[in-house]
């Protein structure tokens, strides 16, 4: 068993994690989880959706950030893929997709203040780094022959429209509309750092106990998702795209003073400021590097691979729910629903809930970091087993599951994970904005003390991180000669 | 142009030669049918010949470069994307031209396809394919024909029709054919390739099918 190289490296991780572990602080400290656990559930069942107006409101809001973010981000990331081939351009769009749409907000926040614009830019500028990488794939995937029967002399730009818009049209149209659907959860969350999407709603409601309002916005936010297919049609795009600016709301004002000081004072290191000269900037560097960067980027990796295994574990539990080798259609159902709710319930909010209720520690992150991911990946892979055929005596129940599907689909399993290796990364170091000592509690922590030039290291530092696991995760897919879809 | 003189052809595939070194003189009035078993280079050689004449040909490639997402009426209008302003083609996509699609309907139904204007390339049947890239060549309307196969998808009655509009239309052509009843039918000069090189070149009266024969 251990010959197969996807078994080893299985367990190679497995170790990691487990090694992990040992580091990791995992714990609940809050002094009645259970209760506090059980109270938020009843809110669940006996949601109250007419508390306040603010709801709705936050509601709209949410919608209206999603679709101005994304609309600008795929027209600009698109614009991008068209000249993806350039080195600058592939790092330039690496770049600004490693730094979480938080990150982008909180640097925003410090210049534009509450304004429309933060909110808008913090979705948009890594969104346009997705579609840019992924937009060019599909291009590229285009098929070569029709534009080598065109006659000599045709255009560049009207060969495109013929031999290679047409042929990618369905795949970049389902892309996106998946990251409409992931543009829903980021503008959600961004109300957690004061924007009014939902997530500001959910915060104030969690911070007052009313965990009935709570549950109202979390059903809202979960039948608003499932029902895309109903209200996202090609006829109503342009009406919401027209109307979204409109429903951003007013925010403050922006004080232009601000966003000059921003650059030309803020964000300077501290000893160039103070005329210490580049003398000065080495300590500061060091003193930034061993006290915050380096426990950050432990803290992150450490938790990082612990939420890799546990993700890839529930994946393998999970997907049997919707696999059709198994249970009737009742059960299934069910199973779909499920996975529905946990991978459309951004991690950032269910690591708040989990937090909120069993006190601060590694434990509700990687729960939640495991829950969503697992909920994505055991969605994709139980879709995969319902197309394969087996033979008509092929074994049943739990001999079915380890002998015949579990071979069967473990590769595009670890090729869906390693995918979502430098996502749960991004996703962690983000974490840290709710207490969790990973890379964004560092950055969190020099922003609240008005200290943006070590901020911006610390995002610098942050972004590096995540471009490099993506390469070794690259690297890894390649070298076991995985393939994936980007849509995961 | 309609004849061309070309010397030197050669073509490699991960190291191994397929074709050549071999000329070929095509003179105007030329219709050529190549002929030789599958793998002999046939293809080969007609992608060889059309980027040897600039791609000024109108070519029938035996993969046939639909694009599956477009109607059959945007698929053939490709065969004069050259003819057009940008714009002109730009709007096109959205909303055709009404001279346009009446000289492609005419075209389309010679080849008894005119119910098909508006019918996606992906959802025709293999011979309907075989026609729209045929339909696209005709369109186009260069001095010379390159096809590969054009008609191997057709049955007997609707391959003589094509064969008989392409021999029609195109004074001097090149096309690749493995049957040979067609190709001593509809051209006057039969090329023989076998393993990349030409074992036979004789104007059609010279021959009979038992001679051709042979190659196989």
């Amino acid at each position: 068993m251990f010959a197969s190289p996807t078994v080893r490296i299985s367990f190679i991780f497995l170790a990691i994690a487990l090694v992990g572990l040992l580091f990791a602080d995992i714990a609940i400290t809050a002094s009645n989880p259970w209760r506090d656990l059980g109270n938020f559930f009843l809110g669940i069942v006996t949601p109250n959706f007419f508390s306040s107006e603010g709801l709705l409101t936050a509601l709209l809001r949410t919608v209206a950030f999603a679709f101005v973010g994304v609309a600008l981000g795929s027209f600009f990331g698109f614009l991008l893929a068209l000249v993806y081939q350039s080195l600058p351009v592939r790092i330039f769009c690496a770049f600004i997709r490693a730094i979480h749409e938080l990150f982008w907000a909180l640097i925003f926040l410090q210049f534009f203040g509450f304004h429309p614009l933060t909110g808008v830019l913090a979705i948009a500028i890594p969104y346009a780094g997705i579609f840019a990488k992924v937009y060019s794939e599909i291009l590229e995937e285009a098929d070569p022959e029709p534009g080598r029967a065109l006659p000599p002399g045709t255009g560049n730009i009207v060969a495109f429209l013929y031999t290679r818009i047409p042929d990618c049209w369905v795949k970049m149209r389902t892309y996106t509309a998946y990251r409409l659907e992931c543009g829903l959860r980021s503008s959600a969350i961004l109300g957690f750092v004061g924007l009014p999407t939902l997530g500001f709603y959910l915060e104030a409601s969690f911070s007052q106990g009313l965990y009935s309002d709570a549950g109202a916005m979390l059903i809202l936010f979960y039948v608003l998702i499932a029902t895309m297919p109903l209200w996202v049609r090609p006829k109503l795009l342009p009406i919401y795209l027209l109307g979204a600016p409109f429903f951003l709301g007013e925010g403050l004002p922006i004080v232009w003073g601000n966003v000059l000081r921003f650059f030309t004072e803020d964000i300077v290191p501290a000893p160039l400021r103070n005329g210490e000269g580049l003398a000065g900037l080495t300590p500061w560097l060091n003193d930034l590097m061993i006290n915050e960067a380096m426990p950050g980027i432990w803290n992150t990796v450490v938790l990082t691979q612990i939420a890799l295994v546990a993700t890839g574990i529930l994946s393998l539990l999970a997907f049997p729910l919707i696999s059709n080798h198994f249970g009737g259609p009742m059960r299934r159902s069910a199973g779909h629903v499920a996975l529905v709710i946990v991978r459309s319930t951004p991690e950032y909010i269910l690591a708040y809930i989990l937090l909120q209720l069993w006190g601060p520690s590694m434990l509700p992150a990687v729960v939640a970091l495991a829950l969503h991911n697992g909920g994505i990946i055991g969605h994709l892979i139980g879709r995969q087993t319902n197309s394969l055929k087996l033979r008509p005596d092929a074994p049943t129940g739990f001999n079915r599951y380890t002998w015949e599907l579990v071979p069967r689909v473990y590769r595009s399993f670890l090729a869906f994970l390693f995918y979502r290796w430098e996502i749960i990364m991004r996703e962690t170091a983000i974490l840290g904005i709710l207490g969790i000592y990973t890379l964004g509690f560092y950055v969190d922590s020099a922003i609240q003390n008005i200290r943006f030039d070590r901020a911006m290291v610390l995002i610098l530092v942050t972004a590096l991180l995540n471009i490099g696991v993506d390469a070794l995760g690259r690297y890894i897919r390649r070298k076991l000669a995985l393939q994936t879809l980007p849509n995961c | 142009m309609s004849g061309f003189d070309l010397s030197g052809l050669t073509a490699s595939f991960s190291g191994k030669r397929v074709i050549g070194p071999l000329s070929l003189k095509v003179n105007p009035g030329d219709k050529i049918a190549l002929v030789g078993k599958s793998g002999a280079g046939k293809s080969t050689l007609i992608r060889l010949i059309h980027e040897r004449i600039n791609r000024n040909s109108s070519l029938v490639p035996q993969d046939l470069g639909l694009v599956n997402a477009l109607s059959v009426f945007h698929n053939v209008f490709m065969g004069q994307l050259d003819k057009h302003a940008t714009w002109y083609s730009t709007l096109t996509l959205a909303r055709p031209f009404a001279k346009d699609k009446a000289e492609v309907l005419s075209l389309l139904e010679s080849l008894s396809m005119g119910d098909k204007l508006w019918t996606p390339a992906a959802s025709l049947s293999g011979g309907q394919r075989q026609r729209v890239a045929v339909a696209r060549a005709l369109y186009r309307n260069a001095a010379v024909l390159l096809a590969d196969e054009p008609v191997s998808a057709l049955d007997g009655p609707m391959a003589n029709s094509v064969m008989t509009h392409l021999r029609g239309r195109f004074s001097t052509s090149v096309i690749a054919l493995h049957d040979v009843d067609l190709a001593l039918h509809y051209c006057n000069r039969i090329v023989g390739i076998e393993s990349g090189q030409i074992a036979l070149d004789q104007p059609t009266e010279n021959l009979a099918a038992t001679d051709i024969m042979s190659l196989y």
